[in-house]
């Protein structure tokens, strides 16, 4: 085996198990479980859908406490996928580890928006 | 093993545009490179989802702002561009979903076999097509 330690160390490895392979099935179940959810809440509404039934579908406590916990799981499973697309293609582990960098950057950043738009409603 | 394998063409050195272009890809292979291209794509526009997250829902001056990207435009970007973009996102979120229902149920169930690989992949794309076209024609004011 290759020298895996001091600085020859591999800083963006796979971190080899199910943890992830399971994380992104759950993740998974749960925003198609949230997207059916946004989806029948609309189509039972009458008429047509303007702002009023578009906003009261975030309107009740439970609905944004489930909206932030889709938000959180859609990040970490976009980070998985994202990654994983990364490790396959991207081989030079200092280009690599550039855009793991962005990589959370850009989810964080977008999480963080999401959670504000959510949080003032 | 009692039969050997019948030799296999080997590739070293693959050229994207003379060797990737022979490559026959199974209805499989469609929906698993479709699946992170739609990925990614969605990743890659993760910002302008959350602007149309904030912008419909913030308030009703913000909601019409959102309704005139897709006809006045969004910055430079004319209107029907604003459209094709949301019209790709509707794709890519619809095959990421079917497809990855597929991959749950094959998943919980182990159908692992070459037929069911096939004809599930076979729904995913009708499924995912023919959606996007049905929803692209409202989106685009066709009925």
């Amino acid at each position: 085996m290759a020298i895996n330690y001091g600085s020859k160390r591999v800083v963006v490895g796979a971190h080899y198990g199910t943890r992830d392979w399971l994380a992104q099935r759950v993740t998974a179940a749960l925003i198609a479980l949230f997207t059916l959810i946004v989806l029948a809440k609309l189509l039972l509404t009458s008429g047509p859908i303007g702002y009023e039934t578009w906003a009261g579908v975030f309107a009740s406590q439970w609905m944004k406490t489930l909206t932030f916990s889709v938000l959180v799981g859609l990040f970490y499973h976009a980070w998985v996928g994202v990654r994983d697309i990364w490790m396959d293609y991207v081989k030079p582990p200092g280009i690599r580890l550039a855009l793991h960098v962005f990589t959370i950057v850009w989810l964080v950043g977008c999480l963080g928006w999401a959670i504000q738009v959510l949080w003032r409603l | 093993m009692t039969q050997l394998n019948k030799p296999r063409p080997e590739f070293r050195n693959i050229n994207a545009f003379t060797d990737l272009t022979t490559y026959r890809l199974p209805p499989a292979g469609w929906v698993s490179i479709l699946h992170r291209i739609s990925g990614i794509l969605m990743f890659l526009l993760m910002p302008f989802i959350v602007w149309m997250f904030d912008s419909s829902l913030s308030s009703e001056i913000s909601y019409d702002s959102f309704t005139s990207a897709f006809t006045a435009g969004l910055g430079f970007v004319p209107g029907w561009f604003v459209k094709l973009v949301a019209l790709a996102l509707i794709w890519a979120y619809l095959h990421h979903l079917i497809a990855g229902v597929r991959h749950l149920y094959m998943d919980a169930t182990h159908s692992v076999t070459k037929e069911f690989g096939a004809s599930s992949a076979y729904v995913v794309l009708a499924l995912s097509i023919g959606l996007t076209v049905i929803l692209g024609a409202k989106l685009f004011g066709l009925y």
